[in-house]
């Protein structure tokens, strides 16, 4: 399985300022000077091997939207936030307009997540069908109010794709575009869901938006168990454990302590954290990651557990 | 390499001892405090801020000798922390060891608490009654 990340921003889509690029450009010639980098391979190199990540590039601002290549034809999608534009460009830009056929599972209908829906544009080219997997009931009703007035200046009964919706049922094991499937509910307002997904014996837990109870222990159990053994968990760890449980407590979201110590019980190999807070620049994201791995450090018992910083264009093969 | 921090082992255990100082009583807690323990640590925390508050009390978590603390555990740390604010007491944090701090920097539980070196630091702080009494007992 091949995952890629075409959005990993939380809550609402972000871009880089003008200082922004001004201050990495600074900081990257500053790293430079006193090398001698003449050619483009040599400065190529210099930027990927010695410029730190949050120099040399950025984690994005998309919002939310990750896809699962199973090399199957059809293409598979959790979630349709921001990112789904640039994942909509790519594929016409890679296949032009034959018809396709995309699986996108759906965590919940909150706005970042549904937002890049009007902006994916496989969804006006008739010939290709949408399928969209989702545990809530009100799933069609909030794409269709999205793509009508005052909202989107096109009406969802103006599409030229096949849009399905499809209900799943949390708990149940769905074989569904190649998968097989498991929907869990997470706590967050209104609900969300995490998917347990299972192909070729590997395991990719999404799990966005879920707030955790440290004092619940029979949830603790349940999500150790979701994401037992998983060879990658994708998850929210958009606020600081000290945040999750004061100011922000009650919002929904988790913390890369908690994320930690959730995939050590599961005996997890690899933990992204994902659904950045907006707020937080390339370097505080990056600090949080250099943070989580000394995390995983201290904590780590006879278990070694990877951890990453999911960017929009990462890619990861389990 | 470091020391063992991280998952809870069965037999972990967490003691909390309290002794008072004139207006401050300095409660220590030993051991492991993790998801398996953490109510426990909570039921035997939590009676020794009743006395906390505005003209009364002030109490300082000694945290020498604890040498790990899970979510879990902070989270009761944040439920004591937010409990002193109610009462307008202080509730200050002492000789954190070195991964401990790493964790409460981690967490950023650095921006709850107010952290100090030792007991004498806490207690110049916020009580020469208490300082004295301590240097008092200390000699």
């Amino acid at each position: 399985m091949r995952i890629r990340f075409w959005g990993t921003r939380g809550s609402l889509p972000v871009s880089l300022t003008a200082a922004d690029i001004k201050d990495k450009i600074v900081a990257a010639m500053l790293g430079a000077a006193g090398k001698s980098l003449r050619t483009r391979p040599e400065v190529e190199s210099f930027v990927e091997r010695e410029l730190p990540f949050a120099v040399s590039h950025t984690y994005g601002g998309n919002s939310s939207c990750v896809e699962i290549d199973i090399d199957s034809g059809d293409y598979i999608l959790c979630d349709l936030g921001t990112g789904a534009r640039p994942f909509g460009q790519h594929v016409i830009s890679k296949k032009g307009a034959t018809p396709n056929t995309f699986h996108v599972f759906m965590s919940h209908l909150h706005w970042d997540h549904i937002m890049g829906f009007p902006f994916f544009a496989p969804v006006y080219i008739p010939g290709n069908r949408i399928v969209i997997y989702g545990c809530h009931a009100a799933m069609e009703e909030a794409f269709r109010r999205q793509h009508s007035a005052p909202c989107f200046p096109v009406d969802f009964a103006g599409l030229g794709a096949k849009v399905e919706f499809v209900r799943l049922e949390p708990g149940k094991h769905h074989r569904l575009a190649g998968l097989v499937v498991t929907p869990k509910l997470q706590r967050h307002t209104g609900g969300s869901y995490g998917y347990r997904f299972e192909h070729g014996g590997k395991v990719v837990v999404y799990s966005t938006d879920s707030e955790h109870k440290t004092d619940d222990a029979s949830s603790t159990q349940e999500f150790a168990d979701f994401f037992r053994d998983a060879d990658l968990v994708i998850f929210d760890a958009m606020y600081s454990l000290a945040d999750a449980v004061s100011v922000k407590e009650d919002w929904g979201h988790s913390s890369n302590i908690v994320g930690i110590e959730l995939c050590q019980l599961a005996r997890a190999k690899h933990l992204c954290m994902f659904h950045h807070e907006p707020v937080n620049s390339d370097a505080k994201i990056a600090s949080v990651l250099q943070e989580t791995l000394r995390y995983e450090e201290i904590t780590r018992g006879d278990h070694t557990l990877q951890i990453s910083s999911a960017y929009d264009g990462m890619e990861i093969v389990v | 390499m470091v020391a063992r921090a991280g998952p809870s082992h069965k037999g972990d255990e967490v003691q909390v001892t309290a002794q008072r100082y004139a207006d401050v009583l300095v409660v220590a807690a030993a051991g492991r405090i993790d998801h398996q323990n953490a109510e426990e640590f909570k039921a035997t925390l939590l009676p020794h801020l009743e006395s906390c508050g505005a003209g009364r009390d002030q109490v300082v978590l000694d945290l020498s000798q604890l040498e790990y603390i899970s979510s879990a555990g902070l989270r009761i740390l944040m439920i004591a922390a937010k409990d002193a604010r109610v009462r307008q007491g202080k509730l200050l944090a002492v000789t954190l060891q070195p991964v401990v701090r790493e964790i409460f920097e981690i967490s950023r539980f650095t921006l709850i608490f107010e952290i100090h070196e030792s007991i004498r630091d806490a207690l110049l702080k916020i009580s020469p009654a208490a300082l004295a009494a301590y240097e008092s007992k200390s000699l």
